[in-house]
């Protein structure tokens, strides 16, 4: 016998992610999936954007690691509330893992959460986690041509922080040729050059986040 | 891996539904952009089907182009590469949509029931 089925196969993470998201709407908390491959910056990022936030914003963070705390340590030294899933081997975060870290955490008061994916700019695209938006984190030193051998991240992303661009005259890396790349995939990505390093261009993406923080509390 | 054990979840669902004792052959759409690489998944699902009625089935895996809707034409195209343009408009400022290629669907399943006789 043939039976017909026609189901999406990433059914069960679909209907999980919008649990979540109705949890975190409740509550009023602006989340975000941050992505990118290992090395790029992810865990910097969110150093300087906890930084940047403190005396105005609360920040949570998910912490998705195949192994180790290290991450979570990082963020928690500097007064973030962090929460570490460790995927065993998985190289990706789904939205069941996601409703397990929120078990551990204290989401009344929190502005923003921001969830840090397995570093792999492949599998983690596929998995709606429940969160407003996907920012992606790309380093000058990876390549221009990540956008083009990785598209799907860059196509359902609102965001694309270019980090370490103070590393721009070391390595044979076009910044004009990501911009365009990642443009032409998604003409509605934000895109910000920054450098965790020096602090370059990270005020505009505190602003762009800011903003969206706002949004979510309907304040003006 | 975790796509593998999704697969399995929904065909020992659609089993029990069909009283479906044994599974010969699942028949699998997946988009060309969507992150998934047919050997892989084939891989992945003969390990987790281990013990299960679906042990012996074979995966189908139909890959589905990527297509594009011009927003200024209107014309659709299959997107080879993918900074391929529209045809007949050249690149396109306001982005083309998406109209398939990231598809991940259990299209249908094949098998014996008990009372097949098989």
């Amino acid at each position: 016998m043939k039976v017909p089925v026609v189901r999406n196969i990433l059914e069960v993470n679909e209907r999980l992610s919008q649990e979540n998201r109705k949890i975190f709407d409740a509550k009023k908390v602006l989340v975000l999936n941050l992505m990118s491959s290992p090395g790029a910056g992810k865990t910097s990022v969110l150093e300087r954007t906890a930084e940047a936030l403190q005396d105005r914003y609360k920040m949570a963070v998910i912490e998705g690691d195949i192994q180790s705390s290290f991450d979570a340590e990082r963020l928690q030294r500097k007064g973030v509330q962090a929460v570490q899933i460790n995927t065993d081997g998985a190289c990706h975060l789904d939205s069941n893992m996601i409703r397990m870290a929120m078990d551990s955490l204290q989401l009344e008061g929190v502005d923003v959460l921001v969830i840090e994916n397995v570093g792999n700019l492949v599998c983690p695209a596929e998995f709606n986690l429940g969160e407003h938006h996907k920012v992606t984190i790309l380093s000058v030193a990876e390549g221009d041509d990540k956008p083009i051998k990785y598209p799907l991240m860059f196509q359902i992303s609102s965001v694309l922080l270019v980090n370490k661009v103070d590393l721009l005259p070391y390595v044979d890396c076009d910044l004009h040729a990501i911009h365009q790349r990642a443009r032409q995939l998604n003409p509605t990505l934000e895109i910000f050059d920054i450098s965790c390093r020096t602090g370059e261009g990270l005020e505009a993406w505190i602003a762009w986040l800011e903003a969206r923080i706002r949004e979510r509390k309907n304040l003006p | 891996m975790a796509i593998a054990q999704s697969v399995l979840e929904i065909v020992l669902d659609e089993c029990r539904r069909h009283r479906m004792k044994t599974v010969d052959r699942i028949n699998v759409q997946v988009g060309a952009l969507a992150a998934v690489v047919p050997e892989a998944l084939t891989f992945c699902f003969q390990v987790v089907a281990q013990g299960t009625p679906a042990e012996n089935a074979a995966l189908d895996i139909e890959t589905v182009p990527v297509v594009m809707r011009c927003p200024l034409c209107g014309e659709l195209f299959e997107m080879e590469d993918r900074l391929d343009m529209c045809p007949q408009c050249g690149p396109v400022v306001s982005g083309l949509s998406l109209i398939s290629g990231r598809e991940m669907t259990v299209m249908s399943i094949e098998g014996r029931g008990s009372d097949d006789g098989a």
